[in-house]
């Protein structure tokens, strides 16, 4: 049963087509990474699902019509969008205080003990915390509401290493149950990397790319080739090719890894390298097309 | 929603333990504590501008010892004056908070970017601005309320004592006062003129600030500049900016000023809501509130942080 559902997902600013028939499934229980460039659509898909902007298309999220029901979809669904966004005159305890008051699904005692891990008081305010601790902070808040699909926007954007790091480590130590799905959309794609069950690229509101983690490792292979093998390797018809300390790799789809380990090296790409070979190539074809 | 829908999310609720039992109001109390929360300066002014009153009451009472006190009918008419001066005063703060208050009301969430914070959780946008009505129709009235009546006890001893060490009756100020009398017309008052019938401009207000991205204020003075110099022009005539004025400062026939006596809590004054509750241009304002109302509830529903 899909926690998320859309067909042909459509949304335009004006002339510019923001989302342009994104058809989405998203099974529960997942973790899925939605990469993209800068103004790709990720955040109004994000929004779109939120209930937080209209749309044009078919869209379920747990079984409901985000625009029409957000108020109760979020009895359901807890979303971070990015790092600044808790009222900065609010105190520490009466957020908590204001979110058990209104939510169904909150469990204060577990966002207290969250929050006794870390520096922050309950007397504090917002704006006297520092940027890493107010996402603390909101996490708190999160995980100690019962949702079943955790929408995470940039959530680690500007803040350092060791914040980021704990960030993900909490949200997978503490929060993921298998039961819960979480869609994250960031730039940091190697931080989230180890914890996607399923990833997503979208390039001018378009899913270019859709699958799980399982089908990307045997899907995809890098072969960093042996210089005399070059010429046998692009027969193959890599999808994409670099240099890398005077050597080529090339990374291909759908080719057997057996095939390919006598050219030379063989690995799994990280996200980062299918990124740019998937996105970078549209961008070329694009550029192409226009001149 | 149609019966597809309803079974799935029943199977995604079946599979978790049972919400909190939470009441349809929960939401509405919360959002209004929030409201608190955030226009801390409604309560810290109000009291502000009773500290600064109430210091400057303290010198004057030095006065009492003057000989134009000894004259009984004198007396009174000084001894009172301070009391209906500081309900006027505020009145005044009332308005102004009102005013401040409604031109903020939705604007501050969006430029803050707190908007996505609130909307990440399940209170309904009609909730909110219920919410925001409800300060300005409820709260902020009895609040101006319960600070008058502080006031006017910390006055009202302040001035017996004066009045006891210069040997002079406690028990006539007291009975002269009638000041339970005067805190019923100005509960009464405050609900009335600086509430229900300015209510249609400060909604008018809330409207704006949840479409303007800056200068609220401005924003919603434009089209009542623009429809005031068209009468002006067309009509010679200044009959709508004068209907604002009259609405903002809570000044109408309906209201309770009676016998020509403008000052709300004279002695002429009679309570009069038979008349207010009778008078139609009070409807048609609520009327217009509520359309106002509406708008702000679509509107925060597509408006995102700035």
């Amino acid at each position: 049963m899909p926690v998320i559902e859309a067909h042909g997902l459509r949304k335009n600013f004006g002339t510019t087509l923001a989302l342009d028939g994104v058809d989405l499934r998203v099974e529960e229980g997942r973790i899925l990474g939605l990469i993209g460039p800068n103004g790709a659509g990720k955040t109004t898909a994000l929004n779109a699902i939120l209930g937080l902007t209209p749309y044009q298309g078919e869209l379920r999220v747990l079984g409901r019509d985000p625009w029409s029901a957000r108020d109760q979809l979020m009895c359901d669904v807890s979303f971070i969008a990015d790092v600044a966004v808790l009222p900065r005159w609010a105190r520490v305890s009466s957020l908590l205080d204001y979110v058990a008051g209104v939510h169904p699904r909150f469990d204060r005692a577990k966002a207290e003990s969250f929050l006794a891990r870390t520096t922050i008081r309950q007397r504090s305010k917002v704006r006297e915390l520092s940027k890493g601790m107010v996402t603390q902070l909101h996490l708190a808040l999160v995980m100690a509401i019962d949702a079943r699909l955790l929408v995470l926007d940039e959530p680690t954007l500007g803040l350092d290493i060791l914040y980021r790091k704990q960030f993900y480590d909490s949200l997978l130590n503490d929060y993921y149950d298998r039961s819960r799905t979480i869609v994250v959309t960031t730039h940091q794609v190697e931080e989230v990397e180890h914890l996607l069950t399923d990833l997503m690229f979208i390039d001018r509101g378009r899913i270019v790319l859709a699958c799980s983690m399982d089908e990307l490792e045997s899907r995809y292979v890098e072969v960093s080739v042996n210089p005399d093998k070059l010429a046998a390797g692009r027969a193959l018809k890599p999808i994409h090719e670099r240099q890398l300390l005077g050597r080529s790799v090339l990374l291909f789809d759908k080719v057997d890894r057996q095939q390919l380990a006598a050219l030379g090296e063989v690995r799994t790409p990280s996200i980062a390298d299918l990124f740019v070979a998937i996105i970078g190539m549209g961008g070329q074809n694009a550029a192409q097309g226009v001149a | 929603m149609n019966t597809q829908s309803n079974t799935l999310s029943d199977s995604f609720e079946a599979q978790r333990a049972a919400p909190a039992v939470m009441t349809a109001t929960q939401p509405l109390y919360w959002s209004i504590r929030r409201e608190l929360w955030e226009n801390r300066w409604i309560v810290i002014g109000q009291l502000a501008v009773a500290g600064v009153y109430l210091f400057a009451y303290l010198i004057s009472l030095r006065h009492l010892r003057s000989p134009a006190w000894q004259v009984p009918a004198h007396h009174m008419e000084m001894v009172a004056a301070p009391y209906d001066i500081a309900a006027g005063l505020m009145m005044g703060t009332l308005i102004l908070m009102s005013l401040f208050y409604s031109a903020d009301a939705l604007h501050g969430e969006r430029r803050d970017r707190s908007i996505l914070f609130w909307k990440s959780l399940p209170v309904s946008d009609l909730t909110t601005v219920l919410a925001k009505a409800g300060v300005l129709l409820v709260v902020l009235p009895l609040l101006t309320f319960t600070v008058t009546v502080a006031m006017h006890v910390i006055m009202l001893l302040l001035n017996s004592v004066v009045l006891a060490a210069n040997g002079m009756s406690v028990v006539s100020l007291w009975r002269e006062l009638g000041i339970f009398r005067v805190w019923t017309q100005l509960l009464y008052h405050l609900l009335t003129a600086h509430a229900l019938w300015p209510f249609p401009v400060f909604c008018w207000l809330l409207l704006v600030s949840g479409w303007a991205r800056r200068a609220t204020l401005l924003w919603a003075a434009l089209p009542v500049v623009a429809i005031a110099g068209i009468e002006k022009l067309v009509f010679n005539s200044t009959y709508f900016i004068a209907l604002v004025g009259r609405r903002l400062i809570g000044g109408s026939a309906p209201i309770d000023i009676t016998h020509g006596d403008m000052f709300p809590l004279g002695s002429m004054t009679h309570l009069t809501p038979l008349r207010f509750l009778g008078a139609p241009g009070l409807w048609m304002g609520l009327l217009f509130a509520a359309a106002c109302l509406v708008v702000a509830m679509r509107l925060r529903r597509y408006q995102g942080p700035i």
